[in-house]
């Protein structure tokens, strides 16, 4: 059978699957919607909260772009695992005690403030628009890639489903069909590296074929070969980086506090039945991630190495064009990838360099993007491996999407409307009001999927800087320190926004130009300016609340109750 | 309220930040330490196929991580019990 007839039946058997469970778990209350009913056990909880991290970005980019950078991708590696340490520790069962439903409940209530309780909302609603529009670019790329339709049509699949299961199921419909899309996206991205790993160094395992030698029988260490490689085309050493010290430092944590402060990783935590749970559910949700994430990198490695010897040939002489493999051709039609032959001698050659400098060896250009979808093709492997990776990049861009839009439409029912402007309103008014905002929400991401705004690339790094120099520090202050006031959190926040947004759009939007090291910052790129933005509302908050009275007595008392698990509820309304 | 008196919630609220304390700080170590501030002088140390500080940044450091939140809920759960705070 060819590619596109079992991409067609593995994708397609998927959606059934997911759109099953969805009607076998239809949400009957708000309750069920927000959060499932608190009824989830904690290992389901954590492949859910897994599949929902886990995005088209993870899945699809991270390798290729780790496969492209070296030791510094490290970065998103360190970034995006060791936040889930701060969010286990410092936040998760503190949150589940608290028992509502979203984050700025927890800041209207601790803060004591519905101006906090609305900037909350507004930052949510922002960090989850960014993220979504992605996703549906992933499905889109995905689809129009492997099943040959077009990009809208793509699009517009992939809205259906989400639309399909989020609307009737909520919170329980989207848990139990993230744990189905955990196991079909781990599965989709484990086979194709075993098989590499297997073929290249004889290891089962990637984590161990990473650190081992080559199959070829040379004896050669793969990292030695890929530094000898890199260096020898021009790159730096592939285990050794070209950022500095401090900006690598500054992403890494900007990323981590950003991970642990964004809102539909937090409301996952509100989901378990108990604070133990929240716990032990955050343990398995970083297990299930780490097999991805300590898989990511040796595949990088993998593709790096297959890559260059494919273009390049044994000798590192080039490869005769009219004998590329086929999955050069393929690519090339998605204008993915280019080729000029600059030398006229009928071959290709990668190297360091610019594509579009006459003077440059360098002849190919590949975009960073393909690498985890184009690895199966590359490696030559069989093809339902292929059609498996198309139905794990869709499991991981509509697993994201789904929890993203139950954040948006939680703000606007519950936060916005209840909390806000309507608060007589009736449970299954709510309920209506919730669906109908997923329902807008849907049609507006899918719009973005379509007609993707050229800076969704650089809004990614908005994305972090605001949820690590806003929520992750009121969030911490709120429980750790019993006196901060509403005055205190509300212009700490209000600052650490400011700064880093500020920051963000002089180098991003108004002067790209001067987007270099030189004019950094103590060197920070935008990418890592959040850390610092979280070091001001640190400072700001604490200046401002030595200044201004501290908070009431019920509220440190909220705070004191928060602070052990005993007498947690269900997560309700109040 | 859970705790039999003031003391013991004060006391329990003590051993919980050392905890953490103690956690954060392996976990800063492993991520920022190994892997980024002395990644130049691990690299020296060869460690299988890798380069010792290259390993801990894109590999160990998050074995470890997973490692410390599985260690905080045992320390967690069996600190709720000695002080009685603990969910039925």
């Amino acid at each position: 059978m060819d590619v596109q007839v079992l991409t067609f039946l593995i994708v397609g058997a998927s959606f059934l699957l997911y759109i099953g469970i969805a009607i076998w778990a239809r949400a009957g209350s708000t309750t069920d919607f927000y959060v499932a009913g608190g009824g989830v056990p904690p290992v389901m909880n954590g492949m859910a909260t897994a599949a929902d991290w886990m995005s088209a970005a993870s899945f699809i980019s991270m390798a290729g772009l780790i496969s492209f950078m070296g030791y510094d991708g490290a970065v998103y590696l360190l970034g995006w695992t060791g936040g889930y340490v701060l969010l286990a520790l410092c936040l998760a069962p503190y949150l589940r005690k608290f028992g509502k439903f979203t984050v700025p409940d927890f800041i209207g209530d601790r803060y004591y403030s519905q101006t906090a309780r609305t900037v909350a909302v507004f930052c949510a609603i922002f960090v989850c628009f960014t993220y979504v529009a992605g996703q549906m670019r992933g499905v889109g790329v995905v689809f129009s890639r492997f099943l040959e339709v077009d990009i809208v049509m793509g699009v517009v699949i992939g809205m259906a489903i989400v639309f399909f299961y989020t609307v009737l199921g909520g919170m329980k419909g989207i848990t139990y069909t993230q744990v189905a899309q955990y196991c079909v996206l781990i599965f989709a991205y484990l086979v194709p590296a075993v098989f590499i790993s297997m073929m290249l160094t004889g290891h089962i395992l990637p984590q161990t074929g990473f650190g081992a030698t080559l199959a070829d029988g040379s004896g050669v260490y793969l990292l030695d070969k890929l530094d000898g490689l890199s260096t020898e085309l021009g790159f730096n050493e592939y285990t050794d980086g070209s950022k500095s010290m401090i900006d690598v430092f500054c992403i890494t944590f900007a990323l981590m506090v950003g991970t642990a402060g964004l809102p539909h990783v937090i409301v996952r935590f509100f989901t378990v039945p108990k604070v133990a749970d929240a716990r032990k559910s955050a343990g398995w949700a970083l297990l299930f991630i780490a097999i991805l994430y300590t898989t990511a990198p040796a595949l990088s490695a993998f593709a790096r190495v297959n890559m260059i010897e494919t273009i390049n040939g044994p000798e590192m002489t080039g490869t005769a064009y009219s004998e590329a493999p086929s999955w050069i051709k393929n690519w090339e039609e998605t204008k993915l990838i280019k080729f000029n032959d600059k030398n006229n001698d009928g071959k290709m050659f990668y190297s360091a360099g610019s594509y579009d400098d006459p003077a440059s060896a360098n002849e190919m250009l590949i975009d960073r993007d393909i690498m985890v979808l184009a690895n199966p093709e590359i490696a030559d492997l069989p093809a339902w491996v292929i059609a498996l990776v198309a139905a794990g990049g869709v499991a991981a861009a509509l697993s994201t999407s789904a929890g993203l839009l139950l954040v948006i439409s939680t703000s606007v029912s519950h936060d916005l409307l209840k909390r806000t402007f309507a608060p007589n309103i009736s449970d299954k008014g709510e309920l209506r009001a919730a669906r109908i905002a997923a329902g807008v929400a849907i049609l507006i991401a899918g719009y973005f999927g379509v007609n993707p705004p050229g800076f969704v690339g650089q809004v990614v790094a908005f994305a972090f800087g605001l949820a690590a120099s806003s929520f992750f520090p009121a969030i911490i202050m709120g429980i750790f320190s019993k006196r901060m006031n509403d005055k205190g959190a509300i212009s700490g926040m209000v600052a650490g926004i400011a700064f880093t947004a500020a920051y963000i759009v002089y180098f991003k939007f108004i002067s790209p130009e001067l987007n270099t090291p030189d004019n950094w910052f103590l060197g920070i790129s935008p990418e890592g300016i959040g850390s610092i933005g979280m070091c001001v509302n640190f400072i700001v908050a604490f200046v401002v609340f030595k200044m201004t009275k501290e908070a009431p007595k019920e509220i440190q008392d909220l705070v004191e109750s928060i602070r052990f698990p005993k007498g947690a509820g269900e997560a309700s309304a109040h | 309220m859970g705790f039999k008196n003031e003391n013991d919630q004060k006391a329990y609220w003590k051993e919980n930040l050392s905890i953490l304390f103690k956690l954060l700080v392996v976990w800063f170590v492993v991520s920022f330490g190994a892997g980024i501030l002395f990644v130049e002088q691990l690299n020296q140390i060869q460690f299988f196929g890798f380069k010792l500080g290259f390993w801990f940044a894109q590999q160990g450091a998050i074995y470890v991580f997973v490692a410390l939140i599985f260690i905080y809920m045992k320390l967690m759960n069996s600190l709720d019990k000695k002080y009685g705070v603990d969910e039925e």
